[in-house]
């Protein structure tokens, strides 16, 4: 009697759809699929390594170290003489991975402690809520750049400090959604058979968060790589000899004034490119994910 | 005389799946004073038809055929023309009355506005006037409820409310689309009532769009059943109760359990009249 | 006769809402009395009617029953125990046999489900040991039995309409073989046409398997037509109970008579008649 089931069409599969039909969101993800390749393909072909100093350039840069095949310096070099394409690259991965990890961070921890706190109400949610408010109202930025100064300069401090807060807006957006799914009928479905609680956040309401979750995690990646650029801006941030591209954007701005333009366009250009494509890709996802705006 | 005549009124909707007709070749005409009522299942174009008339079709909406009030031509008239024909000639109330109240208003003002803008009247005119439309609706201490905002309002008393304001440039015309689907049995009854006790007092024409044939059957002269876009039937509503002549409407009225009639097993609708025979 | 399956005594549900008359700088708190002292029986293989207009409590009532929301005195006695006194644990094993049918049919549902699955919950939940293959067959003997076509059983609730969709919650409340069903106005967010073809499901499923139903509902008429009893809330009190035809025909109290003067009834000439009356009682108030 099984052998002509339909096949069901999930809601998945229905935002995958209007998400492959909406032209920027998948231009943003064929740039940002290929900064990623670029930024682990990429090194190599490098002839010059990030750490090295090409010693010929050193003290020239602005008429040696311009961007050429034939130095093997593709995008030029920074003002001690290495090589900006190497360290352009390096830099993707650091910023990309601060971005990844810290809108990790938020989702894990954010969805769990936000779903549970929404979910079991009452005085566990006003208590967990409270402390979500009160780390908020810390200055974060100030506490990152005193970890930095006390406990030394390293990306190890760096992703502590972005973990930290990444995760308190989820938590309250993830918190205010399980408010409203859990007086679903749904969810008094499953508790009137007796489902089991965690069941029910596993089974019924993550998977219907999800959507959101998802949304506001691709916006939050930009978020975070904007952070950690200006934390490195102020030069606080990933310890030398590696980089990222707030570092590289700094010291770019820092030297433009000796005509070494190509120290502030590389790092540049492939920023505003993952910012752009980060908030298409958002965007998207929010159109494709959200069924209000069909 | 004829107040509002309907010939071959289409709405078809873009969409992303392509067009979609809602409305089909609807005609019927509405004498004034007299109540004309629609009656459908959801996805009917019951109310579709009506925005369309009165231009209110969502952007991706377009009407076709023609709609004349008092002789002239209104479908598909350009925004600031309709909008002489809206309220003043034409009113309309809805489902849900919070969609045309603004929660952060006091009624007084909302209602002292229609008549200023429309009427000329000065603020203490139109707040008297405001005042004697609620009390015609039967709102107890209108007087002093005028000043209240609209959540302070029961479901019922807000419905009174918004029936109040849409009568308060007197027009000739009311379209009331579900007025009572959100109320309870009770107060469907009071509003209905009321309303017909108004048409009595005012000489407004009405058009009751619904789903319930119950409803229909007490206040309105003539039925125009419709499925799909399409119109099934269009009689005066006693011929329509007692000697239904369309497959759909018999199934419908067939279809309600009634209270004064006991039944084994509810017969369903048949959609034996659809080529095809399917839903 | 015999003993009643579900015997309710002196339900009260009161809420603490905040009062917005009382002054002060802290919200003050009165009760809400949704539910103020019901009792009623019901009898194996009974259908009891519940009608009252919004607000009455008659959802907070039957949700009392089963524990959804917090009673705060009475009882619920189910074959002998009181339900309000039990362990989750024995709580858990009764739920198997009262389950519920609610009035969104697409809301009820779980969208990011499939029908299938959807369905087996409540076997997931009861019957652990149970194997897939077996969970899955009996799924599609009940899909089968509610009027399904068991090859839609990977569709997802928005593939549906709104009166299949009722259809898989009957299913997912029939898959436990329950003894009594909660249904909490199951169809008054139906069309018409489709309310009769579920209306008609239940009541033959009822008579096929012999199950009780509590059956809440604001429409009269459908009630009327589908309960052997009818019991009438108003403002959480019980006004009237008594047989459908007795509650209908002869109704004792105030507002029963005013509830049953207020429904529409299909037939012109009759509904005006009634109008006259109600106008008349009006103007004599």
């Amino acid at each position: 009697m099984n052998t002509s089931e339909v096949k069901g069409r999930s809601l998945w599969s229905d935002a995958r759809r209007r998400f492959f039909q909406n032209k920027a969101a998948v231009a943003g993800l064929i740039a940002l699929t290929l900064i990623v390749l670029i930024s682990f393909i990429g090194p190599f072909f490098a002839v010059w390594s990030n750490e090295t100093i090409d010693w010929d350039v050193m003290g020239s840069a602005a008429t040696l170290g311009q961007p050429s095949f034939a130095s093997g310096h593709y995008f030029g070099t920074d003002d001690l003489g290495r090589d900006l394409y190497s360290r352009v690259l390096q830099g993707t991965r650091v910023s990309l991975m601060v971005g990844v990890i810290g809108a990790g961070i938020s989702v894990l921890v954010g969805t769990i402690y936000g779903t549970v706190a929404g979910y079991v109400g009452g005085r566990t949610d006003q208590i967990m809520m409270r402390i979500v408010d009160i780390l908020m109202s810390i200055p974060f930025m100030f506490v990152i750049i005193l970890l930095l100064v006390v406990f030394g300069r390293s990306i190890g401090m760096l992703f502590l400090g972005i973990g930290l807060l990444s995760w308190l807006d989820m938590s309250r957006i993830v918190r205010g959604q399980t408010l409203t799914l859990k007086n679903k009928e749904f969810v008094e479905a499953a508790r009137a058979t007796g489902v089991s609680t965690t069941t029910i956040i596993r089974r019924h309401i993550i998977p219907n968060l999800l959507g959101i979750v998802a949304i506001y995690a691709t916006l939050l990646v930009p978020a975070m790589i904007l952070t950690e650029s200006f934390i490195s801006f102020l030069g606080l941030g990933v310890q030398e000899p590696l980089t990222s591209w707030g570092a590289l954007i700094s010291e770019g701005a820092g030297t433009i004034r000796y005509d070494t333009e190509w120290q502030l366009i590389a790092p540049l250009i492939f920023f505003v490119i993952t910012l752009f494509s980060f908030f298409f890709i958002g965007d998207g996802l929010r159109d494709a994910l959200d069924p209000k705006d069909r | 005389m004829n107040i509002l005549e309907v010939k071959n009124l289409s709405v078809t909707f873009d969409t992303p799946d392509g067009d979609v007709h809602a409305v089909k070749d609807v005609s019927f005409k509405l004498w004034e004073g007299k109540t004309l009522a629609i009656v459908g299942e959801s996805g009917s174009g019951k109310s579709q038809s009506a925005f369309a008339m009165l231009g209110l079709l969502p952007k991706n909406g377009h009407a076709a055929g023609s709609v004349k009030y008092m002789g002239n031509e209104i479908l598909n008239l350009p925004e600031a023309e309709m909008n002489k024909y809206r309220a003043n000639e034409i009113a309309m109330i809805f489902q849900d009355p919070m969609t045309s109240l603004n929660p952060y208003m006091r009624i007084s003002k909302q209602l002292t506005e229609v008549l200023i803008h429309h009427k000329g009247m000065s603020k203490r005119e139109a707040l008297g006037e405001s005042i004697r439309m609620l009390d015609a609706v039967q709102i107890p201490d209108a007087a002093n409820r005028v000043h209240m905002y609209p959540h302070e309002f029961s479901g019922g008393m807000r419905q009174r409310v918004m029936i109040a304001m849409s009568l308060l440039c007197g027009p000739k015309l009311l379209i009331a689309d579900e007025p009572t689907t959100a109320l309870d049995v009770t107060v469907q009854a009071e509003i209905m009532d009321l309303l017909i006790d108004l048409q009595e007092d005012f000489g407004m024409a009405i058009i009751l769009i619904t789903h319930d044939m119950g409803i229909v059957a007490g206040t309105c002269e003539d039925t125009l059943v419709m499925f799909g876009g399409n119109v099934m039937e269009y009689r005066p509503t006693i011929d329509l109760f007692e000697n239904p002549q369309h497959p759909y409407t018999k199934g419908l009225l067939e279809a309600v359990p009634r209270l004064d009639v006991d039944v084994q097993t509810l017969s369903t609708v048949s959609y034996d009249f659809l080529e095809g025979g399917k839903k | 006769m015999s003993e009643p399956i579900l015997s309710v005594r002196d339900m009260k549900v009161w809420f603490d809402v905040r009062d917005d008359e009382a002054g002060g700088i802290f919200p003050k708190t009165k009760k809400l009395k949704a539910v103020d002292g019901v009792s009623f029986d019901l009898m194996p293989g009974e259908t009891l009617g519940i009608v009252g207009e919004s607000g009455c409590g008659k959802s907070t009532l039957a949700r009392s029953i089963i524990r959804l929301v917090k009673a705060t005195s009475g009882e619920a006695i189910w074959m002998g125990r009181d339900l309000l006194k039990l362990s989750d644990a024995d709580m858990l094993a009764v739920r198997k046999d009262i389950q519920m049918i609610f009035q969104d049919p697409l809301a009820s549902l779980n969208p990011r489900m499939t029908c299938g699955e959807i369905i087996a919950e409540p076997l997931k939940t009861h019957f652990k040991g149970m194997g897939k293959a077996e969970r899955r067959e009996k799924v599609s003997m009940m899909l089968e039995k509610v009027g399904m076509d068991p090859a839609q059983i990977n569709r997802y609730p928005h593939e549906f309409s709104g009166g299949q969709c009722q259809r898989i919650g009957i299913a997912r409340a029939l898959i436990t073989n329950p003894k009594l069903i909660i249904c909490d106005e199951p169809v008054s967010a139906l069309d018409v046409s489709v309310q009769a073809q579920v209306v008609n499901l239940l009541m033959g499923l009822q008579e096929e398997l012999g199950i009780s139903l509590l059956f809440i509902a604001h429409d009269l008429s459908v009630v009327k037509h589908i309960s052997d009893r009818i019991m009438v809330l108003y403002f959480g009190n019980v006004v009237e109970i008594g047989t459908a035809q007795q509650v209908i025909e002869d109704p004792q109290h105030e507002y029963t008579q005013k509830l049953i003067a207020s429904v529409p009834i299909p037939d012109p000439r009759k509904e005006m008649e009634r109008r006259e009356i109600r106008r008349a009682k009006r103007a004599a108030s």
